[in-house]
């Protein structure tokens, strides 16, 4: 049913309708809107959840990670700061095989403290293991979230997977979505169901101590198994597309990328501005297109590889940076197309909108801009010359 | 691909400890025992089993050799005896 | 008597406390339990992979959030609708109770969530090598205050956990010995008859950490109680129940066992001092009979 909704809410009700069994929260803005609403349904008895209000994320991830562990959906939601203090529950639960799914309302970490959107905070847990799925519009978020229970429980999976949604952008907008109804849910997503956990007629020990004999292998293990999702994200969005009838994730997406010599890739909500740029320098007669990474990890190098091989020129979006590197998704994009040695399209990296800064279709024409000129591998767009200026 | 999440349970018996004892072990001498069970208790490795007077052994595949079941015996009726003489 | 829980081939150290310790109390909860276990000696020593020594679904995620994993644990049992008759037990050493874990152990307190908590407390980090906790007694010589020129050992008291957790209005808070194994596994029994969060806190020896032979951890871990260095009581509701010491021993001679108290031995004042905590515990506590 299509209804008039803010991005939170709509998350709500999507995880609402997935059944969780235990949703553990802390508040931080702007997540919080999800997780007051679904403590509401708790509280309305719409939602037989157990809503377990903890005293700090490291908790609210320990608390789903407990849940998960014996054998019950669980959900959880944060961002930024949030993210962070998680950070070692976040590996530990990719680590113990726990298919916790968890919403980032994607905002800018501190120092200075800033509340708007970037999407520095998952690149903090990038390495974690958990399977890292972008958001591009609110409707995709929705539809995100419903995948994401079904890649991670898969049997031959078993990992957490976060859907990345912008701050603010995609968490307050609002939007109309096509709401899948209950009905709908319960056919595509059965309940969990796992011999692995917690269970007093099966004791089993988990979260042992691996010595130097086992830790290499089953660490590799999980990179495997990231590997095997590469085959496994691409089915579960056309059974998705097959049983709602929209595309939704998958690991990436194209636009107009059919006779593009030039292309940007980025992901997130920065695609729906991209998409707008591109459709006016089309309209100049401009072969440009947009790669968008809908799934970061596992990176989807053979798919990207595949889109940018007749592009002669890169544009690599980030709203992150690893300071004193480069932005993470041109890391990723580079390393992956390295094997096309001399036929390797030039790429050059941006890195735009931290801390909520706008990025408006003039901010994408400004990268364009630079394209065709040097290759640059991590230039700010938008600086401020005069507070520059204004520093000792 | 997974593999390796659980350990099975009790599976610690696989590691033998008794190994580690390089001086004495214990030696119940059956004579003066009143079925306490404080030896029970107080094994850190849970191998002390018996169930009337005098009937108290340990496995020694896992004693460790600490003392402390002769140490707390009220009857002093478990003598810490060298490792290199028999039984 | 039923099988332990608890198998042997664990690679605890000779004449480990609280090897003893997690042994009764495992036994004493019975195979219906669930535990989560923090970072620490007794989950290195018991699960190293691919062996492990428990017997009940056990599960350990890092140092300091057995009580969030135990709340998550807990509240997936409720929602289940399996959590009548399953026992859930937090367990930690000190530093992943008093220090590290404290916020999510109080977290957990304060909820309400139906976990017996167990603090093993060998005072101080022994696994990464007896280095200082909140619940190191003063003038203890560890590896991170050590005695020196300027320097009589742990200058700090130690942390009153207990009361701390009594705080909270839980229904039962608890301390116990590996001194009286009987009255762990009693204590450990009456804790899980009550709902609600429980906190218990065990007196555990560590030979190696507090310098003292392997076969006198029981009797270390009794003198500790008999001088009143260790007092041993009961909240229930709040209300105090404390264990009468039948004669108190002077503080030396528990003391004068361990090889983290040498320094004091000769210095009159500094036992005097140390008597005055225990004399203090005394009074506190209501421990004379």
């Amino acid at each position: 049913m299509k209804e008039f909704l803010e991005g939170s809410h709509a998350i709500a009700q999507v995880i609402k309708s997935c059944r969780p069994g235990v949703i553990s929260a802390y508040p931080i803005t702007p997540q919080t809107h999800i997780v007051e609403d679904l403590a509401q349904m708790v509280a309305n008895q719409e939602l037989h959840a157990q809503f377990v209000n903890v005293e700090s994320e490291h908790s609210a991830a320990s608390v789903v990670l407990g849940a998960e562990a014996t054998g019950v959906r669980s959900y959880t939601a944060t961002s930024s700061q949030g993210l962070l203090l998680m950070a070692e529950v976040v590996f530990n639960i990719a680590g113990l095989r726990l298919p916790v799914v968890m919403t980032t309302a994607n905002r800018a970490v501190s120092a200075p403290i800033n509340i708007w959107n970037d999407q520095q905070d998952v690149m903090a847990v990038r390495d974690s293991g958990w399977v890292l799925l972008f958001a591009e519009s609110i409707q995709e978020a929705v539809d995100l979230h419903l995948q994401a229970y079904k890649i991670g429980e898969d049997p031959r999976i078993m990992l957490p997977v976060m859907v990345n949604m912008d701050g603010f952008i995609l968490t307050h907008g609002m939007e109309v979505v096509d709401m899948p109804s209950q009905e709908e849910v319960d056919k595509y997503l059965p309940s969990y169901n796992t011999t692995y956990k917690l269970d007093i007629e099966h004791p089993q020990t988990m979260g042992y101590l691996a010595d130097p004999d086992y830790y290499l292998e089953i660490r590799y293990l999980v990179q495997q198994t990231q590997q095997e999702l590469l085959g496994i994200i691409p089915q579960v969005a056309k059974e998705f597309q097959k049983t709602f009838g929209r595309e939704s994730g998958g690991l990436i997406q194209t636009y107009r990328m059919e006779d593009a010599d030039q292309a940007f890739v980025a992901a997130g909500s920065v695609c729906g501005t991209i998409r707008d740029a591109i459709d006016e320098l089309r309209s100049k007669g401009r072969k440009v297109g947009l790669v968008k990474i809908a799934t970061y990890r596992p990176f989807p190098k053979d798919a990207v590889a595949a889109a940018l091989k007749n592009v002669r020129e890169v544009a690599v979006v980030d709203k992150s940076v690893s300071l004193g590197g480069f932005g993470p998704f041109y890391t990723d994009l580079t390393s992956s197309l390295s094997f096309l040695a001399g036929k390797m399209p030039k790429v050059s990296g941006f890195i735009l909108g931290l801390g909520g800064r706008d990025i408006r279709v003039g901010s994408i024409h400004d990268v364009y801009e630079k394209l065709g000129g040097k290759q640059v591998d991590c230039e700010f767009i938008g600086l401020k010359q005069e507070l520059l200026a204004e520093t000792e | 691909m997974i593999g390796h999440l659980t350990s099975k349970p009790g599976s610690s018996r696989a590691n033998k400890t008794g190994s580690w004892r390089t001086e004495a072990k214990p030696k119940f001498l059956k004579k003066n025992c009143i079925a306490c069970r404080m030896c029970v208790y107080i094994c850190p490795e849970g191998i002390i089993s018996g169930e009337g007077k005098n009937t108290f052994t340990c496995d020694l595949d896992y004693c460790k050799g600490c003392g402390s079941c002769a140490a707390i015996c009220p009857k002093k009726d478990i003598e810490m005896i060298p490792e290199v003489e028999g039984q | 008597m039923a099988e332990t829980l608890f198998k042997p081939g664990h690679t605890a150290c000779a004449g480990c406390g609280q090897a003893i310790a997690a042994r009764l109390v495992i036994d004493a909860a019975g195979k219906n339990t669930i535990i989560a276990n923090n970072t620490g000696c007794l989950e290195v020593f018991s699960t190293k992979y691919p062996e492990s020594a428990w017997c009940v679904p056990w599960i350990h995620s890092l140092f300091e959030n057995c009580s969030a994993v135990a709340s998550g644990v807990e509240s997936g049992l409720k929602f289940l609708g399996k959590k009548e008759g399953v026992n859930v037990i937090a367990q930690a050493g000190d530093g992943g109770t008093a220090d590290i874990g404290l916020q999510a152990l109080s977290g957990m307190l304060e909820r309400g969530h139906d976990v017996l908590f167990v603090c093993y407390d060998n005072e101080a980090y022994m696994n990464t090598g007896i280095q200082r906790s909140g619940l190191t007694p003063t003038t203890s010589n560890t590896t991170t205050t050590p005695t020196g020129s300027a320097s009589f050992g742990n200058p700090r008291p130690k942390k009153p956990m207990p009361d701390i957790a009594a705080a909270h209005g839980i229904p039962y808070a608890a301390t116990a010995s590996v001194g009286y194994p009987q009255d762990i596994q009693k204590k450990v029994k009456k804790a899980l008859g009550i709902k609600g969060p429980k906190y218990l806190q065990i007196h555990v020896p560590c030979p190696l950490g507090w310098r003292h032979e392997s076969s006198l951890t029981p009797e270390v871990a009794k003198l500790a109680v008999e001088t009143g260095l260790y007092p041993i009581f009961e909240y229930e509701n709040g209300q105090l129940i404390p264990r009468k010491i039948a004669t108190l021993k002077p503080v030396e001679e528990y003391l004068k066992l361990q090889g983290r108290f040498k320094h004091l031995l000769k210095d009159p004042k500094a036992l005097k001092e140390i008597q005055a905590v225990a004399d203090y515990n005394v009074k506190k506590y209501g421990l004379s009979a």
